[in-house]
């Protein structure tokens, strides 16, 4: 699997460190914390650009074919 | 048709033509007392131990599938009792003591083979960890025994003692784990459940749970209504969708798992052995081929297959501990879907709607689990309350405070 990090270009996942649902409010209360949607298809998460820029990554990825759908930095 | 050495001998006299399919295939009928969505491991056993032990018997088992094609079909078949956390460990003891008397039990052979399980230690701290935990496990009655180096080496002569970087100081010995045949799980159960006038119901996939009132209707299928008075879930890797149904949210996230087998070789590997450090463990099937695994891809997915980078982490966590593993040639690999809680316990429950119950969660360690699960889950449907040895995989425990993480790793599916 390969993500395109938008300050690196296309680099290996192994790169990456994954986060998990970027929709997941961390405000602390029980359901941001333990409760998922988990779906199977298009689901947006957080990854972490580790070893290359180090940014926080937006990516929606297809959970079922782990085509990469699209790719914004988090926050902005 | 029971099994047995006489029947054997009969059939052979008369030309073999008498064996029959190992489980009917009957239609829908139109209501069952209880349903069960998932006819894997533990959907089976569930319907098993329900007819069995508390004389349930108007039963339905559905499979979106075939029978032994899902996570049942998919594992690395191994069976240990080495947890040390309070609610984990008398389940998985209860599980083990299942399985030593299970091909008797289903009068199928399920080919459980205790050939033993060896859990290697590389530092002081990690073998005191170990201790302790063996000393837990003495303590609740299973056997285990701690290994020195020299015993380790005695034991497993082919493990890496060179290793600069995880030198072998020891290791925790389980003689009575071991493998089984899972496909043989799959079918065992489904024969047995079968016999008692439970239907299984394949290709059977569920699209709708009913519901009004909060209390459970019955089911959609792709093969029409089933009304029910009891529904019960239990679909490793499709948790979430069928929860979803009943418009619940899980504490559960489903990530890839990728198994590895290669081919046939004379015996070598005479245990299972878990080189934890590197997540990284290995049996030899009674075929020959060694099957081993590893660690999660770490990202969600439903794919059941996963990143050639994890192959690569494999393969060289298994070269560091057994040299010898490079003259195999590998011949495939695979990904299961895993269903993983929060804490990395499962969950067998009641849920907030009157008549329906969920079974999941079970991470990457339902194999093993399944008699204890199956025996348990029948005992919560059949009337309302889990046996102690279970009562600690409440769904409310999330909320509650009383994690059950093995790992110590928090709410981080990914790491367990």
């Amino acid at each position: 699997m390969r993500i395109t990090c938008p300050h690196c270009g296309a680099r290996d996942s192994r790169e990456f460190s994954y986060l998990g649902d970027a929709k997941t409010a961390r405000d602390g209360d029980f359901a941001s914390v333990y409760l998922r949607d988990n779906p199977a298809g298009a689901h947006t998460e957080l990854w972490q650009h580790v070893m290359g820029c180090r940014a926080w990554l937006e990516v929606v990825r297809n959970t079922s074919t782990h085509e990469v759908l699209s790719i914004r930095e988090a926050g902005k | 048709m029971k099994y047995s050495v006489l029947e054997i001998l009969r059939q052979g006299l008369t030309g073999n033509k008498g064996w029959q399919p190992l489980w009917r295939n009957p239609g829908p009928k139109p209501a069952y007392d209880v349903v069960i969505i998932g006819g894997g491991g533990h959907g089976l056993a569930t319907a098993y131990y329900l007819a069995k032990t508390h004389g349930i018997r108007n039963i339905a088992v559905l499979e979106k599938g075939y029978i032994g094609g899902g996570n049942v079909g998919r594992n690395t078949t191994i069976v240990r009792a080495d947890y040390g956390q309070k609610g984990n460990s008398a389940f998985y003891s209860h599980s083990l003591k299942l399985w030593q008397g299970l091909s008797a039990e289903l009068n199928y052979n399920v080919m459980f083979s205790p050939r033993g399980l060896l859990e290697l230690c590389h530092s002081d701290g990690q073998l005191e960890a170990y201790n302790r935990r063996a000393n837990m496990i003495a303590a609740q009655g299973d056997q285990v025994e701690m290994l020195d180096r020299a015993g380790v080496q005695a034991y497993a002569p082919y493990l890496g003692f060179d290793s600069a970087r995880f030198p072998i100081r020891g290791g925790l010995l389980q003689r009575t784990a071991g493998t089984a045949r899972h496909d043989a799980v799959a079918w065992g159960y489904a024969r047995a459940a079968d016999r008692l006038g439970v239907d299984i119901l394949q290709k059977c996939e569920v699209t709708g749970i009913d519901i009004a009132n909060g209390k459970l209707q019955g089911v959609q299928t792709s093969r029409g209504v089933i009304r029910a008075k009891k529904l019960a879930i239990c679909v490793a890797g499709r948790s979430s969708q069928v929860a979803g149904m009943a418009g619940m949210r899980l504490p559960i996230e489903s990530h890839v798992l990728q198994a590895f087998v290669t081919e046939g070789l004379k015996p070598f590997i005479n245990t299972v052995i878990n080189f934890g450090v590197g997540h990284f463990y290995i049996s030899q099937s009674d075929k020959g081929g060694l099957v081993f695994g590893g660690d999660l891809d770490g990202y969600n997915s439903y794919a059941q297959r996963g990143s050639l980078s994890q192959v690569e982490h494999v393969a060289e966590a298994g070269m560091s501990m057994i040299p010898a593993l490079g003259k195999a040639r590998l011949l495939r690999s695979w990904g299961g879907i895993m269903d993983m809680s929060m804490d990395g316990a499962p969950i067998i429950d009641k849920t907030h709607i009157k008549g329906l119950y969920f079974n999941g969660g079970w991470c990457y360690g339902g194999f093993k689990a399944i008699p204890a699960s199956g025996s348990a889950y029948a005992r919560l449907i059949a009337t309302g309350s889990l046996p102690d040895y279970a009562a600690a995989y409440r769904l409310s425990r999330f909320e509650s405070g009383q994690l059950i993480n093995e790992e110590g790793t928090g709410a981080q599916p990914g790491l367990h």
